[in-house]
């Protein structure tokens, strides 16, 4: 029986490789939230319905591939691979299981900056989160961190970059900011939005529209941008005038929904605003680097998530709706069901309450539910 | 008359409180109950739906604490 990490299984994916899962967990937490890929393939049996043995699926499975045990956790993976390579059958678990799926974050580079440097971009694959490293000059800024933060020090260290700034976008609802955490971790400076921030209870820098952050010597400038309507206070970056940075106002195929932080319909217009006044005065050929991606097939060949500004006016369903009624009807009307537990995550990103790291994980779990399509 | 039978499965992680609690409920006749503790937050979602796909009956749950405790009928 191989084990298999989900670093591994995140290549698959990115690669479109074959990938037969067997998700040993129960129907509705599968139903739910699972590991998606153009060429994975499931079979759903729980792992309780195989103790007596898998002769009773077996006409199911691959005979030529080998099996992906999934389960939450991995106890149950190991157990079911086991009674699998009884029946014949190669079989592998997913180490961890789909807590480490959720919490594995795949580093892809975005491109070169033309004053030097490089752009990163960190895709959490089982939670649709993105977040990204800015690094010129030895030094090195990170936005939107997950709580793993791990992940990002250890990578500014592989570049020789000290962290020196950390920016979240706005006050994350569907995860837990790492933000906070990597900022005291590493001196570093955490930027926030004011607006979104006034009852954190710990000491930030507001983030400013048209006060500057620069990274390196080169001089990185990363230009805040209002742009409320996710949350009254998000925050754009254009970061060396060639990337923009939208945060949780705009994906690629979708945009964000306004209800997370308050009223739905008191933040609409800001939305609006912000979508069909703010942006298109920008240049149409920033990348956009959004915080989430909502659906495997956003993932361009590499594994990134970004589009040009200009090519999402043209394809965003979100981006083309004229008329102002019908926009406030399928950004309030239709929404999808909130994040698991969004309260107690925007009261942790906040500092009001303090769970531990199994708490913060059971806070996360199922897929991430920020936009609107 | 149908009796109640108690499964302590505290501290043990997925599977083995659905692995013991099978075990246990092998033996037990149509309408008796078997009382389970658990402390894995997973076994509450899984005991739910065993019970459900095994015919047997979840006639109760309650939580103390970090102790979940289930009453389940053999169907």
């Amino acid at each position: 029986m191989r084990i298999a990490t989900a670093s591994e299984i995140a290549k698959k994916v990115i690669q479109k490789e074959p990938l037969f899962i067997l998700d040993v967990r129960n129907e509705e937490t599968f139903q739910d939230w699972k590991i998606e890929g153009e060429q994975v393939v499931h079979l759903n049996v729980p792992y309780f319905e195989l103790l007596d043995g898998a002769g009773a699926i077996v006409d199911q499975l691959p005979k030529d591939q080998e099996i992906m045990v999934v389960c939450a956790k991995e106890g149950s993976s190991i157990m079911v691979a086991e009674i699998l390579e009884e029946e014949g059958c190669s079989a592998a678990y997913l180490q961890g299981g789909m807590k480490a799926w959720s919490e594995y974050l795949e580093p892809v580079k975005i491109g070169d900056l033309k004053s030097g440097g490089e752009l990163y971009q960190f895709v959490r694959l089982g939670k649709g989160c993105l977040s990204y490293m800015i690094v010129s000059g030895g030094e090195a800024a990170v936005v939107d961190a997950v709580r793993m933060t791990g992940v990002f020090t250890v990578f500014a260290d592989g570049l020789d970059a000290k962290i020196i700034h950390v920016l979240d976008t706005h006050l994350h609802a569907d995860h837990i900011s790492g933000g906070r955490k990597l900022a005291e971790s590493t001196g570093a400076t955490y930027w926030l939005p004011q607006k979104d921030a006034e009852e954190v209870t710990f000491d930030f820098a507001s983030l400013e529209e048209g006060a500057s952050i620069t990274v390196g010597s080169t001089k990185i400038e990363i230009q805040p941008l209002y742009s409320p309507g996710h949350t009254i206070g998000s925050t754009s970056f254009i970061v060396d005038d060639s990337y923009l940075l939208t945060g949780d106002i705009l994906f690629i195929d979708s945009i964000g929904r306004p209800d997370l932080a308050g009223l739905a319909e008191d933040w609409v217009g800001d939305l609006r605003e912000s979508l069909y006044n703010r942006y298109p005065q920008l240049s149409e050929d920033l990348t956009v680097l959004p915080a989430h991606f909502m659906m495997i097939k956003e993932l361009n060949e590499n594994g990134s998530v970004s589009e040009k500004l200009g090519a999402l006016y043209k394809q965003n369903h979100g981006l083309k709706i004229d008329n102002e009624d019908e926009f406030r009807e399928l950004v309030t009307g239709n929404l999808p069901p909130q994040p698991n537990a969004y309260q107690e995550i925007r009261q942790t990103n906040m500092g009001k309450i303090q769970p531990d790291e199994e708490m913060q994980r059971e806070m996360e779990i199922g897929p991430n539910r920020c936009a609107v399509r | 008359m149908s009796t109640t039978t108690f499964l302590d499965a505290k501290g043990l992680a997925c599977p083995m409180p659905i692995v013991r609690a099978r075990k246990v409920m092998k033996e037990l006749q149509t309408g008796d109950i078997l009382e389970i503790h658990t402390t894995d937050k997973g076994s509450v979602a899984d005991l739910t739906a065993w019970a459900a796909s095994g015919g047997h009956d979840l006639k109760e749950k309650q939580q103390e604490a970090n102790v979940f405790k289930f009453w389940i009928q053999k169907g």
